[in-house]
Formats: C-alpha cells, sequence, structure tokens
C-alpha cells in the first residue's frame, strides 16, 4: 500500500504509544506502527512519557495540564494523534478540553487536539476505513470492552468487525463482555480487595467463554485480567488486540514465560 | 440502627461485605435483574434517549430558577390550606417534624418510604421524643425490624436474602402460628401488610417524602408499589410531606416526563404500580384525606452546592439506576458506603452533604467505568463530579501523603521526558531480567497492592522508545 490516501496527501499519525505499553509491552507498539503503515499511515513517535491521566484522577490539575501541554506540544506536527489504548484516547479526546475549559487560549487548542485524537482500532475502522486485515489465529477469543474506549470513544463494533477478518479466528462473546474489570488504575492499587473482587467475577466470564485467549484494548485491563488469570493458574492466554490484528503473535502472552530456548 | 456515618471506615467497611457469604448472594439479584429489565424496557422505547436529554435539561432549567419555583410552590401549598416549613439543617427539619407531633399528642407516625428522612435522622428524633415511628414500606419495615439502615435508595432490603426476612419474621411476629407458610415472597408481603394494617389505622401522623414538587398546583407526588404511601397520608389526621429543594418541577406535565424516566430507569417498569398526588388538606366534599396538610423543606447544604461544580448533581432524581449498574457497588453493597446514599450518587452526595473530610473514601472508590453516566436519567457526569471532589482532596491535602508523595515523584518525571526515559529504561530492563523466564511476578517489593490480588505481567524488557530509536537509528544509517 502507498503512504497516501485518497487525496493523494499523505496521512501523518502521531503515536502516542502510552506509558503501560511503552514500559511493559513494547510489542503492542511495533503492532500499532505496522498496522497503521499498512493502512498508508506515515508514523512518527515524538518523544513522550505519560498522557497525564494519573494526576488529572487523582485531583492534581496542576501536573495534569503541565503534562497535557507537553503532549500537545510534542504532537503539534501531525495530523492524527493515535493511541493502542481507550484509557489514554479519552484522556486526550475527552478530558484534556476539560483541563483547558477555562482558559481561551488553550480551550480552543485542546478541542483540536481532541478532535485530532483517536484510539487505534476505531481510527483504523472509522477514519482510515479499513475493513480487513492480513493476519491469522487459529484461536477461540473473548474479547472484553474496556470502559474508557466503549464509552467515550464508542468503540465497539470496530475491534470485532477487524477480527472478523483474521484467518482461523472465532469470537467466542462473553458475558458482561462491557463491565468493567475493575483495574482503574490507582484504584486497582488503592482499593485492591474491591479490585480484586470485581476482577474475579470478570475472569469468571472470560473462562466461561470458553475462549482460547482474551483480547482487549488497553494494558491497563489486560495486565490487570492476566495477572488475576495468572493468579489463578488459568490457561487462557491474554494479547492486546493490535497483537492479534497485526499478526504479531510470536512473543510470550501477557504474564506468560518465553518458552525454553533449546 | 448503624450509628452514621461510618464512611471514613469505607475500606473496613468494604472488607466486612465481600467476606459475607450472604450478603454477596443478595447483591447477585442487583446484578442481574436491574440492569436486564431497565435494557429491556429502554429498548422498547424509541424515544428514550431523547427523553432523558429533555429530562436533564428540565432539571437543569429548575436548578437556574429554583428561588422563583419554591415560591411559586409555596404560595400554591398556603392556597390549598396547607403549611410550608423551611429548614435549613437537619436537625431544624427533624425539630419541626417532632415538634409537629408533639403539639399534636401524636404516639405513633406512619412513614413512607423517604430517603431524605434518613438523611435528617428523622426516626431517631421521633423515638427520642417517646413517639414510634412505623415504616409501611416492606423494605424499610423489614430493615427497620433488624435496626438496619437501608443499603439502597429505592430497594432499601436489597441487601438481604428472602430467607434472611424470612427467619427475621418469625423471631419478632412471635404471635402468628409458628408452622405458616413463608417460603414465598407473596406470602411475606402479605404478612407484613396484615401486621401494618392496624398500625396505619392507629397513627396520628403520616410522614411521606416525594418524588416531586409541583409548583404551579402545590402538590407532591411519590411513587410506589405497594400502595404504602397513599395510607401513610390518607389514614392519620396529619400528613406531612418531608422533601428537599431539589423535588421542584414546574408543572404536572413535567412531572409526567420525569415519571416516564424514573420508573424505566429504576425498575425497568413503564410506570411504578402507583402514582400518588396530594394537595393539600381533606377539602369539604372530599372522601377522605388528612385534615392537616404540611411540608417540610430540607435544604441541609443543598443551595451551597447551586452554582458549584457539584450543581449537577442536583439534577438526581434518585432512581438508584447509577449503583445498580456500579462494579463497586455490585461488589460491597451499600452499607460499606457508611451514609444514606450509596454508589456513584452517593460517592458525589455525601460529601457534598457531610463533608469531605468524612466521605472523602467515596469518591475515590471508583474505577470511573463510567456506566452510572450512561444510564443516569439526567446525565449527571457522576465520574467527573467525583474527580472534582479529589480536586477538593488534593488541594486541601486531604489526600494520603503515600500517594501524594508517590504521585509527585511520578510527575516529576513525568514532566522530564528525556530523564523518564533514562530512568524507566533502567528500571524496566532492571525488572525484565528480575522476572526472566517467569513473565511475572507473584510479589514486588512496593507492588504489594497490586500482587495482593494478582500477579504483576512483568516487562517485555526494553521500552518501547528505546526501541524505536534504535530502530529509526539503524534505518537512518542504511538510507
Ligand atoms: S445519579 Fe442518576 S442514576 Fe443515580 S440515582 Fe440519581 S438520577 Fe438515578
Amino acid at each position: 500500500m502507498s503512504d497516501q490516501n485518497k487525496a493523494g496527501t499523505e496521512v501523518r499519525v502521531g503515536l502516542l504509544v502510552t506509558c503501560l505499553v511503552d514500559l511493559f509491552r513494547p510489542g503492542i507498539g511495533f503492532a500499532a506502527v505496522k498496522l497503521l503503515e499498512d493502512a498508508g499511515c506515515v508514523v512518527s513517535v515524538p518523544s513522550q512519557t505519560c498522557c497525564g491521566q494519573p494526576a488529572f484522577n487523582s485531583g492534581d490539575r496542576a501536573n495534569a495540564r503541565a503534562i497535557a501541554l507537553q503532549v500537545m506540544d510534542a504532537f503539534a506536527n501531525v495530523d492524527y494523534v493515535v493511541a493502542p489504548s481507550g484509557s489514554c484516547g479519552g484522556m486526550l479526546a475527552r478530558h484534556y478540553p476539560e483541563l483547558f475549559e477555562d482558559d481561551p487560549a488553550l480551550s480552543a487548542r485542546s478541542r483540536a487536539f481532541a478532535a485530532k485524537t483517536h484510539e487505534l482500532v476505531s481510527f483504523l475502522v472509522d477514519v482510515l476505513g479499513v475493513q480487513s486485515v492480513q493476519a491469522a489465529f487459529p484461536h477461540a477469543v473473548a474479547y472484553h470492552d474496556s470502559c474508557s474506549g466503549l464509552r467515550e470513544l464508542n468503540v465497539r463494533d470496530q475491534p470485532r468487525t477487524l477480527l472478523a477478518s483474521v484467518a482461523g479466528l472465532q469470537l467466542r462473546e462473553m458475558k458482561d463482555s462491557d463491565v468493567c474489570c475493575g483495574f482503574g488504575g490507582a484504584f486497582a492499587v488503592k482499593y485492591s480487595d474491591i479490585s480484586g473482587a470485581i476482577v474475579s467475577s470478570k475472569t469468571a466470564c472470560v473462562e466461561a467463554s470458553g475462549a482460547h485467549t482474551l483480547l482487549a484494548g488497553d494494558l491497563g485491563c489486560l495486565m490487570n485480567m492476566a495477572g488475576k488469570l495468572a493468579r489463578d493458574g488459568s490457561k487462557i492466554e491474554v494479547r492486546h488486540v493490535a497483537e492479534v490484528l497485526a499478526g504479531m503473535t510470536d512473543a510470550p502472552p501477557i504474564a506468560a514465560a518465553a518458552p525454553e530456548k533449546a | 440502627m448503624t450509628a452514621y456515618p461510618t464512611s471514613p471506615q469505607f475500606r473496613e467497611n468494604a472488607r466486612a461485605a465481600l467476606a459475607d457469604g450472604q450478603l454477596q448472594k443478595a447483591l447477585g439479584n442487583v446484578r442481574t435483574n436491574f440492569i436486564a429489565k431497565r435494557a429491556a424496557v429502554a429498548d422498547r422505547l424509541p424515544e428514550f434517549e431523547a427523553l432523558r436529554d429533555q429530562a436533564r435539561d428540565l432539571r437543569d432549567h429548575v436548578l437556574a430558577h429554583l428561588d422563583v419555583y419554591l415560591e411559586a410552590y409555596e404560595r400554591k401549598v398556603i392556597e390549598s390550606g396547607g403549611h410550608v416549613h423551611w429548614a435549613r439543617t437537619a436537625e431544624e427539619a427533624s425539630r419541626i417534624i417532632v415538634d409537629l407531633a408533639k403539639s399534636r399528642g401524636a404516639r405513633s407516625v406512619a412513614k413512607g418510604k423517604s430517603m431524605v428522612s434518613e438523611e435528617i435522622g428523622l426516626n431517631a428524633a421521633l423515638e427520642r421524643a417517646g413517639i414510634k415511628a412505623v415504616e409501611t414500606d416492606l423494605g424499610e419495615y423489614i430493615i427497620q425490624l433488624r435496626g438496619e439502615a437501608p443499603s439502597h435508595i429505592i430497594a432499601p432490603a436489597v441487601h438481604l436474602n428472602q430467607e434472611d426476612v424470612e427467619a427475621e419474621f418469625r423471631r419478632v411476629h412471635t404471635w402468628l402460628p409458628k408452622d405458616r407458610d413463608l417460603s414465598e415472597p407473596e406470602s411475606l408481603l402479605a404478612e407484613a401488610r396484615a401486621e401494618l394494617r392496624a398500625k396505619f389505622l392507629a397513627a396520628d401522623i403520616g410522614v411521606t417524602g416525594a418524588n416531586f414538587l409541583v409548583a404551579e398546583t402545590g402538590t407532591s407526588i411519590i411513587v410506589t408499589n405497594e400502595g404504602n404511601g397513599d395510607l401513610s397520608q390518607i389514614l392519620p389526621r396529619v400528613h406531612v410531606v418531608v422533601a428537599s429543594i431539589e423535588k421542584i418541577v414546574p408543572t404536572l406535565e413535567d412531572a409526567a416526563g420525569l415519571l416516564r424516566v424514573l420508573a424505566r430507569s429504576a425498575t425497568g417498569q413503564e410506570m411504578s404500580v402507583y402514582t400518588t398526588l396530594s394537595t393539600g388538606p381533606r377539602r369539604a366534599d372530599d372522601l377522605d384525606g388528612p385534615q392537616e396538610y404540611h411540608v417540610v423543606l430540607v435544604d441541609n447544604g443543598r443551595s451551597n452546592m447551586l452554582g458549584s461544580e457539584f450543581e449537577e448533581m442536583l439534577r438526581c432524581i434518585r432512581c438508584g439506576a447509577c449503583m445498580n449498574h456500579c462494579p463497586v457497588y455490585h461488589a460491597v453493597g451499600g452499607h460499606a458506603y457508611g451514609w444514606v446514599y450509596p454508589g456513584p450518587m452517593g460517592a458525589v452526595l455525601t460529601p457534598s452533604l457531610i463533608g469531605v473530610d468524612k466521605a472523602g473514601h467515596l469518591p475515590n472508590a471508583s474505577t470511573f467505568c463510567g456506566r452510572c453516566e450512561s444510564v443516569c436519567p439526567v446525565r449527571i457526569p457522576l465520574p467527573k463530579l467525583m474527580r472534582h471532589w479529589r480536586e477538593r482532596e488534593f488541594e486541601r491535602h486531604l489526600s494520603p501523603a503515600v500517594s501524594r508523595a508517590g504521585l509527585g515523584l511520578w510527575a516529576f518525571f513525568a514532566r522530564r521526558p528525556a530523564l523518564y526515559r533514562f530512568v524507566t529504561g533502567l528500571t524496566i530492563r532492571a525488572l525484565a531480567w528480575a522476572a526472566r523466564g517467569k513473565g511475572r511476578f507473584k510479589s514486588l517489593p512496593l507492588a504489594s497492592g497490586w500482587t495482593a490480588q494478582r500477579d504483576l505481567p512483568a516487562p517485555q524488557g526494553q521500552t518501547f522508545q528505546a526501541q524505536w530509536k534504535a530502530q529509526q537509528a539503524k534505518q537512518r544509517k542504511r538510507s
């Protein structure tokens, strides 16, 4: 595919890799790059740390604003900001404008910035018009709808559309796929036992679905669910949906060990 | 009765709730029944979403002109022969009602379900004055027998199972035959009805809450599924309506619009079984009705919310949908929240009414999953309002020192990208090395909050940014 869209201009995408993917599972970042490049985008990775959500959700608006400004500066020169996460995507697209709503100059800028920000899979489908991918994954999968993506950015059908095109993949819808997994950022640590109870309900649904692999679009939720499944000795594998869509599933699943080298 | 508030002990309350098998069993009903019923009834009404928009706009309009509508309402109540009492605080509100009861020589009061009467501690105040308060709503009756507070704003005894109720009735109603059959919900209801009938007849005063107060007519409206509200206000000599000031709607038609979203959101019914309107005392040609009609309008902190970032919370019509859909409420139930209002609406309202210093846990104990906002009939942005409480706590240094320090340290690095990449690059490689061959940590220093419940997946190795940089450099060399 070419690096041109229908109008013949280059689509420049800045990848907001997200702090969790950057630190814990860079493979998701590379899967995102592949999916975007396959769809004809020119991908860059501006210097970044985090979207500021931990500060924002802890009530620390000053730091949240400072980090938001840093992100808006770093991604000033791209057409789109794309994140392999509904949570970080939602932070930029829904909450940056809230952070600056009482600042006339920055308010307009943050709204324009929000308008060019997208979650990865919905960007592929809704903006670029991608309807299928070239990938194979011969397993039954369950898909968890992470909350921010679902309720802030309407990510629901897009991942299912693309998963349907993956050769050999069978989607097993699980009960309560749209119910929170109990992650909630700092919540998982601050109210650990409540979070533990919520994720138990979730992994029970995952188990009941009979899926071989659990997918979702947010690494925070995935680490929570994978960590719980691993703790309970489950055999179910856990991956980010982008890994499967990009056909990059050689790395061990989340929370699993690399196979012994011969 | 539980000593309110226990909100400062939210953590301990939650832990106890998680370990309570009977409670967990009862909460299973909330998780399934309410949600499925609401979804079905909302699907059947194509204009449901539009009705929610109208409901939101109407409530906003009322809040913007609350003083005007309250005065109009007061005039109408007086015109129809009733009395209006204004109460600034919970204590004032209780005192007004207790004084009314005392001056009428009342010995017992029949009560319809009313959350604001819980808020003002009415039962305890009556009891101190030697007046018996009898709850006539089945759920309220049950928890009154058990000496408990409601655990849900529309289903006060939702924390109980049928067998818990049966056991309670057998314990208390000792005058009834021991071998009676109480295995069906209907038989429990029938027994409660029979017991309550005598109390209705003996009551000197009936106290009800109000779902809406109608400014154009001076009418108060309550909805129930048992009809107990009707009896509480028709049989006794004196009817007292106790309601918070934001319950006002301009017209009967506006009330009808809100009723269309209220029952659907609450119980998944199109309408509640009984919708009772009452306007003033009995007139000369009325067949029944009270001789005296009083309205106690309770502020108790609400006027402070007007014009603040929490004003939107006053749109609430107390349907309970937010808690019905809340994963935290599903896990711990309503009592853990430690005061009258549980769940997401309580997490916003409680700090406003009793102080964020006491209720600080509530807006923090949320994953911000947003499901509450997605079902709220008046579209209250509950997560956003909870976040505003977190901001107030942060500003006032009420958040725990350890998490502030952690957050501060994190923000220090997050605002310095080069330093951040250097430090995280090292840390992540060290972590990956420590977890080699395992892929995860069962425990890790400083991560015990996480690993108490689940393993921590290990990092893959180098950070994405480090790998990306190396890749780009290689490509540049090649080209
Ligand atoms: S906040 Fe909304 S959903 Fe919750 S009780 Fe009030 S009106 Fe119902």
